[in-house]
């Protein structure tokens, strides 16, 4: 389901994958709320139970990595790089409640691959002090490997937004061409959601997310 | 000897054979990962105690070593769905 605005005599069209992107941006928002909301009231002198034991667990988790990954001196990154694996995460597995996952829609990814690609190069640029010395930077080994430089640091958001794309779309096309396929018979199918969309879409979210941390992490430690 | 076929579905149809072989992509993948599979469970033999390290290096190579493959299912979802080659007609 789309929706058209028409605007003055010309018709802009939001498709459906941009729509489930906002469901899930508006749920992951309330979410958030609900556990701050959680958090102000929690007591420190006792031990967390219940939601915000969950939530500490995933916030030490992604803490943990970037600490391995970027380095002690750049933990702001952490609230970037838990998003990022939420987002990502949350979207994959969105095929489950009968939303439309927006990562299989190539716009998106390439959008979010674009977002890293621009956070890589900006805190390399403040690392390293000034845009010539960032320009410089390219020519590091030798000035003959300046366009093997500049051509891998191209590739690397273009095979991040492939990979999660592939991934995704694959598994949309093989289960919709089963449940296709086998008419009456298609229930039996249902088990492999349990890969395609469980497993596959948390396992393409993590590594999205570790691939970030190891770009971010060798771009700022130079 | 070509006659009764239209331009139109003799490209639809060099499409369709193009979206096949470029899914033949995917052997290089597959044997990729079987021996980095194989590697794994060789040295879960030799060290049984690391093994949730070793598992977890595994499937971050493999998933790795998986965009090539998906890259040739991106070319043939492409050609069957986006068709490109028609608007060359």
């Amino acid at each position: 389901m789309e929706i058209a605005i028409i605007f003055k005599g010309k018709e802009i069209i939001i498709s459906e994958t941009v729509i489930s992107l906002l469901i899930i941006a508006i749920f992951l928002i309330i979410f958030a709320l609900i556990v701050n909301f959680k958090v102000k009231k929690a007591k420190t002198g006792e031990a967390p139970t219940g939601l915000v034991n969950i939530i500490e667990l995933c916030v030490e988790m992604v803490d943990g990595m970037v600490r391995d990954n970027i380095g002690e001196k750049h933990m702001s990154m952490s609230p970037f790089i838990l998003t990022l694996i939420t987002v990502i995460g949350v979207s994959n597995i969105s095929g489950l409640f009968g939303l439309t996952p927006p990562t299989g829609d190539y716009g998106i990814t390439l959008t979010i691959a674009l977002i890293v690609f621009f956070v890589n190069q900006i805190s390399h640029v403040m690392s390293v002090g000034g845009i010539f010395k960032y320009l410089k930077s390219f020519t590091k080994p030798n000035v003959i490997m300046t366009p093997i430089n500049i051509i891998s640091e191209i590739a690397n958001p273009i095979s991040m937004s492939f990979r999660l794309f592939g991934n995704i779309l694959s598994g949309m096309l093989i289960t919709g061409l089963l449940y296709g396929a086998l008419g009456y018979f298609a229930p039996l199918v249902t088990p492999l959601h349990l890969y395609f969309d469980i497993f596959v879409g948390l396992l393409q979210a993590y590594i999205f997310t570790m691939l970030a941390m190891m770009f971010i992490g060798s771009s700022v430690s130079e | 000897m070509l006659q009764g076929i239209s331009s139109e579905a003799f490209v639809l149809g060099c499409s369709a054979i193009g979206a096949s072989i470029s899914m033949l992509a995917g052997m290089g993948g597959a044997l990729g990962q079987g021996y980095a599979a194989g590697k794994a469970c060789e040295a879960v033999g030799r060290q049984p105690e690391a093994q949730g390290d070793i598992t977890r290096t595994m499937v971050l190579g493999m998933a790795m070593t998986e965009t090539n493959a998906i890259y040739g299912l991106v070319v043939a979802i492409i050609l069957l769905f986006v068709r490109p080659l028609l608007a060359g007609l």
